[in-house]
């Protein structure tokens, strides 16, 4: 492998950002229209916390229905009565909840959580740069991502309320208002996720540019962090994902507002093709919300078990074939959709496939925590809850991937279980140990570790009481996205059961009441944070919490990866990564070199 | 009722062998993650932090990683295998259904299932056809091979006790075969959310002695076709029965279309 160090930053980057200078930006252009990325990822927190908490009062409302089925909400009177006549849920303001509670989680609360704030935070800090390469672009893609998430809201408040036909928009439904109902929702919906998408691309364009061009000296590609290879492939997904998506859009609302019949069987459209083109973005799209969870599940667990990632180059690669491998799956998504029978062997072939490396990330990570020295800090914990629902959401795949047996779980309460394990047992457990971590860095205060403790226990616990059961209610042959299961003769026996969920699910969405206070009440209570509360070795370790805009006083060199934890002959467990050698450090390096 | 990992008690041919597989892959993912989450737990207790004690410098095992890249990868490999026969068997048997199976049609709307019967000929298209709507009658021990189709959305054609799910595309007449192993009476469901009606879109699968259906047919087909269901008269919410009635769905008289009818 070549040696050679790798030109950093723009110089005209680094010259506005020279730190050290009294910072003279107004209040404005130091936290609203800001260029610093670090604002930004604070702006993209904000702004999908706020959307996990709508999503989740979503998720409330609908497991109020499927626990206490046609009873009033308390306190429901205020939908009103188009959606909830006396606080009793209407058909048809159930299908709108199901619809934009899967829609904001995914597109306004998980991937901007995962993309928007880690990649944002992140990036230029491990690598070692003063800012992302296109600073005004980063600023822009917050600013387009914010109006796309208030288009979404204010579909709540039109006539016939949002849209209706599912997070996925299956047409002819979501095409034709007259069969949906829905007429303004749906369109809104086109458009808030069509002015999403720019937001995306002008983040993934920032990332890749900034992580191949803009590494510190010796930040070899080998030496990345781990969540910075996971947002780089994410990155490419998002760039090849977000315009497929992005056209279906467009010919969508083309079927509701001039028209056309893309999707519509008359006139020779096809209500198959926006299933493929849906999922040709929506199966990368799984990955996009699973990568960078990932990669900030490895930082941590490395860091919490004092011990180097257990095959970095592994890991690197399972991300890569993951990523290949994620663009020749989206067929098992229709393996009953009609699609040709012949066609679903080999998307279950394909599907089969991408379970290895997935496996063979899991493997490293339990080789990563044996022999290790276990510190359960609280982002710690959150990271180990990520692998052991990980495992399971990742063998109750296999059931899905298997077409026979696809056949009778699918599109019932299984899959509502598999997605719930991967994205909230997966993705938000990840991103909770996330921010736990790097709280501190950004905020320069410390999490309350008690209150944090509490959160993360009473998560894991009622998180399973709400999501395990549901494998079982779909084995029962409970459908998704049904209003009242107890009009099926034989679901109505499972209500008991229902109603367990719905009273977890509400304990669930309680405890995270704590996990607000802490977020909100650390900002000024918290204990200060040091530069390195975790003894960590990568480079924003060794800057002040926060650090100054521009980041680095002087260009940082990079002599190591970031994994050397409990390195033998160092009285200190951990090593910075731009801590330069010590004399006998030096030759072993060599050595090791050599071996390479 | 069962509030376990048991799949319910199948009632067609091909269900208990698509049971079979389920219950392979729930012994094979059983035995994985016990493992797994075992291994977790004895590590996470065994290796916690204790003064004094280091942590082991390794950065990892290549063989080690190659061990557990091949054996996933065969057990997956094992398990579609497995699977591909008996998905073909379901999902095409022999030309989408077998030979002498009762030929059936099934038109989705919202939010009903109309169900054409071929009458005493067992010919669909002919003039003792008859419709009913949302009860699917079938002999047991016979196979049945139901044209499914959609007037309006996609809705999905789900009978839990026989393994049966297939989506009603409009626009296609999607083939679905099926034997029924059991008199008795089961439900039917539609699984893809199809407007604010879905949650009530059942009916009911009554599965005949063969003798028994025979009179069935007789006595129906010989009924007026009170229940033959005229466009407007739907609980469909109204404004799409004009159109409904020129869809696609009833365009589709030859049952020789499923060819094209695949995307």
């Amino acid at each position: 492998m070549s040696t050679v160090p790798i030109e950093i930053g723009h110089p005209s980057v680094q010259h506005w950002a020279e730190p050290g200078h009294a910072d003279h930006r107004s209040f404005l252009r130091k936290y609203i229209f800001s260029t610093d990325h670090k604002v930004i990822g604070c702006q993209f927190l904000i702004m999908s916390l706020t959307f996990l908490l709508i999503g989740g009062l979503l998720a409330m409302l609908i497991r109020w229905q499927l626990g206490w089925p046609g009873t009033a909400v308390p306190g429901g009177a205020i939908l009103g009565d188009a959606k909830a006549p006396g606080g009793i849920i209407l058909p048809e303001f159930y299908n709108s909840l199901v619809t934009m509670h899967g829609t904001i989680m995914i597109f306004f609360a998980i991937m901007p959580l995962l993309v928007g704030v880690f990649g944002n935070w992140l990036i230029p800090l491990h690598v070692g740069a003063a800012d992302m390469a296109f600073p005004r672009l980063n600023m822009a893609s917050f600013w387009t991502a914010l109006p796309a998430g208030v288009i979404m809201l204010s579909s709540f408040f039109v006539t016939g309320g949002s849209a209706a036909a599912g997070w996925t928009a299956y047409a002819p439904l979501s095409a034709s208002p007259e069969l949906s109902g829905v007429y303004m929702g749906q369109k809104l919906w086109c458009l808030s996720l069509i002015v999403l998408g720019f937001s995306s691309l002008m983040g993934a364009v920032n990332y890749i540019t900034t992580i191949v061009n803009m590494r510190a000296p010796g930040m070899k590609w080998m030496r990345l962090p781990l969540p910075i290879w996971a947002l780089f492939i994410t990155a490419i997904l998002v760039l090849l994902a977000i315009p497929v998506l992005t056209g279906a859009l467009i010919l969508l609302l083309f079927d509701q507002t001039i028209g056309t019949t893309f999707f519509l069987p008359k006139d020779g459209g096809q209500p198959l093709m926006w299933q493929h083109l849906f999922w040709y973005f929506g199966h990368p799209e799984v990955y996009i919300l699973i990568l960078p969870a990932m990669g900030i599940a490895s930082e941590v667990i490395s860091n919490g078990s004092r011990k180097p990632i257990f095959g970095y180059k592994f890991m690197v690669y399972a991300i890569v074939a993951i990523a290949f491998l994620g663009w020749i799956v989206w067929g098992h998504h229709m393996f009953q959709s009609g699609m040709n029978p012949l066609l679903g062997g080999a998307f279950m072939t394909s599907t089969m496939i991408i379970a290895v490396p997935s496996a063979i990330k899991v493997f490293n990570w339990l080789g990563t925590i044996y022999r290790g020295d276990i510190h359960f800090h609280v982002p710690m914990l959150n990271a180990l809850a990520f692998v052991a629902m990980f495992v399971i959401g990742g063998l109750s795949g296999v059931f899905m991937a298997s077409t026979p047996v696809d056949i009778y779980i699918h599109d019932t309460y299984f899959i509502v279980a598999h997605i719930h394990y991967v994205l909230f047992g997966g993705s938000l457990f990840a991103i909770f140990a996330g921010i736990y971590f790097w709280y501190p860095k950004f905020f320069g205060r410390m999490l309350n570790p008690t209150l944090g403790k509490i959160h993360f226990a009473l998560t894991f616990v009622f998180y399973n009481a709400v999501f395990f059961p549901m494998h079982n209610l779909g084995l029962d042959g409970m459908m998704r996205r049904i209003y009242d299961p107890n009009q099926y003769e034989y679901l109505a026996q499972y209500q008991p059961m229902n109603t367990f969920i719905s009273v977890s699910a509400l304990l669930l969405g309680a405890s995270q009441l704590i996990f607000l206070f802490n977020f909100l009440w650390s900002l000024r209570g918290g204990k200060k944070a040091p530069a390195n509360p975790w003894n960590s070795n990568s480079l924003e370790w060794t800057l002040p919490s926060p650090p100054p805009h521009g980041n680095f006083p002087t260009m940082p060199t990079v002599y190591r990866g970031p994994y050397e934890y409990s390195v033998p002959g160092r009285e200190a467990d951990y090593w910075p990564q731009s801590e330069p050698p010590g004399e006998p450090e030096r030759k072993a390096a060599h050595r090791e070199e050599v071996h390479a | 009722m069962d509030w376990g990992w048991l799949m319910s008690e199948p009632a067609s041919t091909f269900g208990s062998k698509i049971d079979s597989i389920y219950y392979v892959i729930l012994v094979i993912t059983g035995v994985i993650f016990v493992l797994v989450e075992g291994a977790l737990i004895v590590f996470l207790l065994k290796y916690r932090h204790r003064e004094g004690r280091r942590a082991e410098y390794s950065h990892g095992h290549t063989k080690l990683e190659a061990v557990w890249t091949i054996i996933p990868f065969i057990l997956v490999m094992a398990i579609a295998w497995m699977s591909m026969d008996v998905w073909l068997e379901a999902k095409i048997a022999d030309g989408h259904a077998p030979a002498d199976a009762l030929p059936l049609r099934v038109t989705a709307k919202q939010f009903e299932w109309n169900v054409t019967y071929p009458g005493p000929d067992e010919k669909l298209d002919t003039p003792d056809d008859f419709v009913k709507r949302n009860q699917l009658h079938l002999p047991v021990g016979r196979a049945v091979r139901v044209d499914l189709a959609s007037e309006d959305v996609i809705h999905s054609f789900f009978l839990p006790v026989f393994r049966v799910k297939q989506d009603a595309v409009p626009g296609m007449v999607i083939p679905v075969w099926f034997e029924a192993t059991k008199a008795g009476e089961y439900p039917l469901g539609c699984a893809e959310l199809c407007g604010l009606g879905h949650y009530r879109m059942r009916g009911s699968v009554t599965v005949h002695e063969a003798a028994a259906f025979d009179s069935w047919v007789a006595e129906e087909g010989s009924a007026p076709a009170a229940e033959t269901p005229a466009p407007a008269d739907t609980t469909g919410g109204g404004a799409e029965a004009a159109e409904a009635a020129a869809a696609p769905g009833h365009d589709h008289q030859q049952p020789s279309s499923e060819g094209e009818g695949r995307a």
